[in-house]
């Protein structure tokens, strides 16, 4: 009895190793460049920083990223759950070359799909030439940042809600139809909440994702300051005046926020979960 | 013979050739052999007879290497001055030198070096680029006044590109502030060449009567995108025809005109323009014996020597001596009232007043 009480080795050998190599990947991956991006920014003074962070223009360029990203988050939940929905529930021609195509946007540069897009929806593009016609810009104004935006996040939530999707028992359906519940109240009482806690976890990423992203979306914004700049422009701009801790400061502004948000969708998903274990 | 690896990040090569330097960062090194075609035989013994200098006398012949970082539109111009640089070299009796060069946002060309990249020479768009790795003691802070003419062996202008027959009519600076005119040009927080823009239009300004500052303000909001670099500003105008005006670089937009044709663009000269002048410096911090040193120091002189001036002339520069340029390279430049960065009181006053943190640029768009 007295043995069960004192920590002991867990039965699984290499604990140590591993947690070893876990540490020292974190520190050097992680841990350390945030932390340097923290010194940087405590060093220049809170005072300076908020001086720095306080100004029209910097609070524009953060809400058009947060703002956007979050849109384009959501965008991303509604459309995720879809696609994932119909990549795992029906069968038809082609279902694989579609669940390949959604990884696409992991594995081309930024650059490249920043560049492909803006091609498309320039005014002389082929989407842009039509919704010009329409009177409606997207190349080089808000919306462009959007689509930039959902493009980047789109695999996030449909490659977290897949598995889940997958090995979800349909029996809970079937019992709910038996149950006399009609299909909407089966859809939203039963498989919605079941598959929220993976797909917030798909919505975080993909706001963590559209919160950095610099590559594609500098292509396609116009960067009109206080209009279609975004954070990380910002960020780059100060660097070209050789200003590293106006930059810090900016860049400590954006760890804040996305820290408060994914702590957030953390305890909705917490919420969540507990929500249908309760059920 | 030059071998050029490029590294591009983000770009393929189906895009448009002039875009993948808006991502990318390029290294041509420059001829270790420069072998014009020759029979197998010739080629034999030159190869053995080689072999055994190199054999005889690796120590003494241990071959130089320079890193020139440089900017964006210069790489076509270095590419080929390094091979003329490194046969002038070797006709001086000297070993056949290894020549990289490096090109992307001055700005960034800068910082790399500041960072610690290992250049001997930087050639750059602006000296307050140069002047931030002085800064730092990597070079002498008399620099410019090392080598002639500010330490800038070729000079460019500002001038206007506009669409096939000139539809809006645009002559001069103010033509650009009319209705509904766009005007595309980079921003000049991230791209050192589109200082020299906005300064031009500050000189016109000035030298008609007009409030500079209205009129810059005037200027930047007729400006649909603001591109972080000149190469993808060209990009913006040209591809996707966005704007009926782009200020460009003289030497980029005839670039421009010869790699997209010039039955789609035509180049106005405006009345007023400014002398842009892209400085070239060795880091003498990074040099690390006297044979290098004075191989960094040829090969910055040798760019005041009439072939290479002859060179840049061909690569749409305004050089200094046209003793044995082209002649129709030199007669395609028209004179005109060109100002100079002195008349802005140079730049260590010019980048803080109009491009530093909530300086006049800055005011353009967020009212004081």
């Amino acid at each position: 009895m007295m043995a069960a009480l004192r920590p002991r080795r867990s039965a699984m050998p290499g604990f140590g190793i591993t947690m070893g190599v876990t540490l020292t990947m974190l520190s050097l991956v992680v841990l350390l460049p945030i932390g340097a991006l923290v010194i940087k920014g405590t060093a220049f003074g809170p005072e300076a920083v908020w001086e720095v962070v306080n100004r029209p223009r910097t609070w524009a360029a953060l809400w058009l990223s947060f703002r956007l990203s979050a849109l384009a988050a959501l965008f991303n939940l509604v459309f995720g759950v879809l696609l994932a929905w119909v990549l795992v529930r029906y069968r038809f021609v082609g279902r694989r070359l579609f669940d390949a195509a959604v990884d696409l946007p992991f594995a081309l540069p930024t650059a490249v799909a920043g560049i492909a897009l803006t091609t498309l929806y320039a005014p002389n593009g082929v989407f842009g030439s039509v919704l010009a016609h329409l009177g409606w810009r997207v190349a080089y104004t808000q919306w462009g940042i959007f689509v930039a935006l959902v493009f980047v996040g789109l695999p996030f939530v449909v490659r977290t809600v897949q598995p889940v999707l997958a090995t979800m028992d349909r029996e809970l359906e079937e019992a709910s139809a038996t149950l006399g519940a009609s299909r909407t109240r089966t859809i939203c009482k039963v498989i919605l909440p079941m598959l929220m806690p993976a797909a917030l976890t798909g919505v975080a990423l993909a706001l963590a994702r559209a919160v950095g992203e610099y590559g594609s979306v500098i292509f396609i914004a116009g960067n009109i300051p206080m209009r279609t700049e975004i954070a990380p422009l910002l960020i780059v701009i100060q660097l070209e005046e050789f200003n590293y801790d106006a930059a810090a400061a900016i860049g400590l502004a954006m760890l804040a926020i996305s820290f408060v948000l994914l702590l957030a969708i953390n305890l909705l998903q917490v919420w969540s979960r507990r929500r249908i274990e309760n059920a | 013979m030059t071998i050029e690896i490029s590294i591009r990040i983000g770009a393929s090569r189906g895009l448009p050739g002039h875009m993948a330097g808006r991502t990318s960062a390029h290294y041509a090194i420059a001829p270790v052999v420069t072998a014009p075609r020759r029979s197998l035989a010739k080629r034999t013994v030159a190869a053995v007879i080689t072999g055994a200098l190199v054999l005889g006398a690796a120590g003494a012949l241990n071959a130089q290497t320079l890193l020139n970082v440089s900017y964006d539109p210069t790489r076509e111009f270095y590419r080929e001055y390094n091979t003329q640089f490194a046969n002038w070299w070797q006709a001086q009796g000297n070993a056949a030198p290894k020549l990289e060069t490096s090109h992307g946002g001055s700005g960034a060309q800068a910082r790399a070096v500041m960072d610690g990249l290992n250049a001997q020479v930087v050639t750059l768009a602006l000296a307050s680029d140069i002047d931030k790795i002085a800064q730092m003691g990597k070079l002498p802070a008399d620099w410019q006044s090392r080598l002639p003419h500010n330490a800038s062996p070729y000079t460019s202008t500002i001038v206007f590109l506009v669409r096939k027959g000139n539809p809006k009519h645009i002559q001069d600076w103010d033509d650009l502030t009319g209705d509904g005119i766009e005007v595309i040009t980079p921003n000049p927080k991230t791209s050192g060449g589109a200082r020299w823009n906005y300064l031009a239009a500050w000189a016109w300004a000035e030298k008609n009567g007009k409030d500079p500052k209205a009129f810059v303000h005037d200027l930047y909001a007729h400006v649909p995108v603001l591109d972080s670099g000149a190469r993808g500003a060209t990009t913006t105008f040209a591809q996707r025809g966005i704007g009926d005006v782009l200020l460009a670089w003289e030497n980029e937009a005839y670039l421009a005109l010869e790699q997209m044709g010039d039955d789609a663009f035509d180049i106005v000269v405006p009345s007023v323009s400014i002398r842009a002048e892209p400085p070239v410096a060795m880091v003498t911090a990074n040099i690390k014996d006297d044979d290098q040193r004075a191989l960094a120091q040829a090969y910055l002189e040798h760019l005041y020597a009439p072939e290479a001036q002859a060179l840049a002339f061909k690569h749409f520069y305004r050089a200094w001596d046209t003793s044995a340029a082209a002649p129709e390279d030199v007669a395609r430049f028209p004179k005109l009232d060109l100002v100079g960065i002195e008349d802005f009181g140079g730049w260590s006053k010019a980048q803080p007043d109009h491009f530093g943190d909530g300086g006049i640029f800055d005011q353009i768009y967020v009212p004081q």
